[in-house]
């Protein structure tokens, strides 16, 4: 215990010596939160949009004023005709096109409902949905406004069309691929390099010749990272809850659990890596294309998996990014409890069990020649 | 057990050691090697070598680059499994007992082997650590040793920025930390200066007084001299084994160059 000790001491020495390393693990997340939170913010604050008022009547001007009013909202420019939507759009003056029919006034008055259109620029699909929740709430008020001073119903109803990405699938939620990136860089990429660099300074025979349990040298190892690891995950959820005002819905003690599991593949894959390679160089690339490129690509967060074709997303299935943003996404965003995520789980709990055997099998006790 | 070793001369010459003829009682053999084989499929990295190191004698293992010596070597520390033949290393058996082979023997390797990005007083600390040694220990012997090496006022200084003299010196130093029976060390002073390199089998003398035995690789044949005795290994064999006096003698040779030179020349196995 006292040797197990002394080892993950120094282990901390090394982790905490290599500020350049320890710099990116702590500040890519934040940097990555900060950006995406704020670019997110700060759009829904101050959106340039454009009216394409058809009807010029008292109903329509009221409406186009409550936009023109609103926080969110910033009114760039008044649209003439059909083509200048498009215009303003490919031209990126504007995220969203508000437009009023004709006669908008008289379908209110005599048909009882009227339609406004709201055509968002979904290239972001995250934003575009809120613009269009925002824009349809001030039409809403209007509404409600209008039923005030009559008695008959009164509908205004929105027509949304979303431009460039009409399903908004894969709307990111980044909190959660922001996590399962981080975990794996660190848990991969890091262990891995740690061992290698042990057989490459020729410590690692230093190491096997001691009486020190080699399987221990292995735990010591991940242990560092395993803490270092949740630490980033308490940091990217404080960040989240407090700095994008994201509530954690589901269970947080599941949160960390499955964190953990998600940790525990990763340091398996980075072990196994490890003993696979001589080179930290190796070690490095082997780490970043076997599993951060996948991460990125394959787990949901930036490219939505419904979109590929069915060979990418057969292979989307052994990544356990994905399953482990399927999780979080679950418990943070819906609240779930663990009966909706156990398959998922089963699976990742599966995939580290089988990696972990993998690489312990690997494990040579004595040095490989 | 009385080993007759001339001392260094005040100018830091050393004479080789020179052991007397004697019969040694068998529990006086630190190292015990019979007919030891190491098989990698069809090839033959060891090929039977027979051997016996004395207590605090130090013994050179020599030969021409692939002709098995560390293959030999990683068999007696216990990181390999012989394929046959028998060797027991502190009287513990190297197929069954190499945890308590383990305990008993330092290792220093050809490449340089402490953490760099570590302070001085924190690498004495953790391999002391994973010897088992306690903290009092540790920080008694740590001090002992930081000013015999005239490390003091070093001892929180990252060992990467220390020359590679001392580097060299204070991993010896860390590989006899823990007081084994035995240190191994695989061309442990490769690349340091003829100077340095004389400091350092200092050390080992002073190791080898202290009853450690030491078993040492080399290519320096100057360093060759300073053994009490050498083995030359020659394609998985060992082609001779005396003291370096003997072996000029046999070889009819004046320096152990030429001695080298004489056995390694017939080897099939080219370096590496």
């Amino acid at each position: 215990m006292k040797q197990f000790l002394s080892f993950i001491k120094k282990e901390f020495y090394h982790v905490f010596r290599d500020t350049k390393s320890l710099l990116l693990l702590f500040g890519l997340p934040i940097a990555q939160i900060v950006l995406f939170g704020f670019a997110l913010t700060n759009e829904i604050k101050n959106t340039s949009i454009a009216i394409y008022d058809q009807a010029h009547d008292p109903a329509s001007r009221s409406i186009s004023e409550q936009f023109a009013q609103s926080p969110q909202f910033n009114l760039v420019k008044n649209i003439r005709n059909q083509d200048e939507i498009e215009a303003v759009f490919k031209a990126g003056e504007a995220k969203l096109v508000v437009v009023f029919p004709p006669n908008f006034e008289q379908d209110i008055q005599h048909e009882n409902k009227a339609e406004v259109q709201l055509i968002a620029d979904a290239s972001d699909p995250n934003t575009a949905n809120t613009l269009t929740v925002y824009a349809s709430n001030i039409i809403m008020d209007y509404q409600k406004e209008l039923m005030l001073t009559t008695t008959i119903p009164i509908s205004i109803q929105t027509d949304m069309r979303f431009l460039y990405n009409p399903e908004l699938k894969g709307a990111p939620n980044f909190v959660p691929g922001v996590m399962a990136l981080i975990l794996t860089l660190i848990s991969v990429l890091m262990t891995s390099v740690s061992i290698v660099r042990e057989k490459e300074n020729g410590t690692m025979e230093i190491l096997l010749v001691s009486p020190f349990n080699p399987l221990m040298v292995i735990i010591s190892k991940a242990v560092p990272y395993l803490v270092l690891s949740l630490a980033n995950v308490t940091m990217i959820l404080l960040l989240s809850v407090f700095l994008l005002e994201m509530p954690i819905n589901g269970s947080i003690v599941l949160l960390y659990a499955e964190s953990t599991l998600l940790i525990l593949t990763a340091l398996s894959l980075g072990l196994l890596i490890s003993n696979i390679t001589n080179s930290q160089q190796v070690a490095m690339i082997v780490s970043l294309m076997g599993m951060l490129l996948p991460t990125l690509l394959f787990s949901g967060f930036m490219f939505p998996i419904e979109n590929m074709p069915l060979p990418l997303q057969l292979i989307s299935n052994l990544v356990p990014a994905k399953w482990y943003y399927i999780i979080i996404k679950d418990i943070m965003i819906k609240g779930v409890g663990f009966m909706s995520i156990w398959k998922e789980t089963l699976i990742l709990t599966s995939m580290t069990a089988f990696l972990l055997t993998m690489s312990l099998k690997k494990f040579n006790i004595r040095l490989a020649k | 057990m009385a080993i007759v070793r001339i001392a260094p001369a005040v100018n830091g010459y050393f004479a080789a050691g020179i052991l007397p003829a004697k019969e040694v009682a068998m529990s006086n053999y630190v190292i015990e090697a019979e007919n030891l084989t190491k098989r990698f499929g069809d090839f033959t990295a060891v090929n039977e070598i027979s051997f016996h190191v004395e207590k605090g004698e130090i013994f050179g293992f020599l030969g021409a680059n692939g002709a098995g010596k560390t293959t030999a070597m990683r068999m007696l520390c216990g990181l390999s499994i012989p394929s046959s033949g028998k060797a027991t290393i502190a009287g513990f058996d190297v197929y069954k007992q190499t945890e308590s082979i383990k305990q008993n023997i330092g290792y220093m390797s050809q490449k340089f082997s402490l953490y760099e990005d570590l302070t001085v007083l924190e690498n004495i600390t953790f391999f002391g650590g994973i010897y088992g040694l306690s903290r009092k220990e540790i920080a008694v012997k740590a001090d002992q040793l930081l000013h015999e090496l005239g490390l003091f006022d070093h001892e929180n200084t990252l060992v990467g920025s220390l020359p590679l003299g001392w580097k060299q010196k204070l991993a010896f130093s860390v590989a006899i930390f823990h007081e084994p029976s035995i240190v191994f060390l695989d061309e442990p002073t490769g690349g340091v200066d003829p100077v340095t390199r004389r400091q350092f089998w200092d050390l080992i003398y002073k190791a080898s007084d202290a009853g450690i035995t030491v078993f040492v690789t080399t290519h320096y044949m100057d360093e060759a001299e300073y053994c009490n005795r050498i083995s030359m290994m020659v394609d998985g064999e060992i082609k001779a084994l005396d003291t370096p006096e003997n072996l000029k003698k046999q070889f009819n040779a004046r320096s152990m160059d030429d001695v080298f030179f004489e056995l390694a020349r017939g080897a099939k196995r080219s370096g590496d």
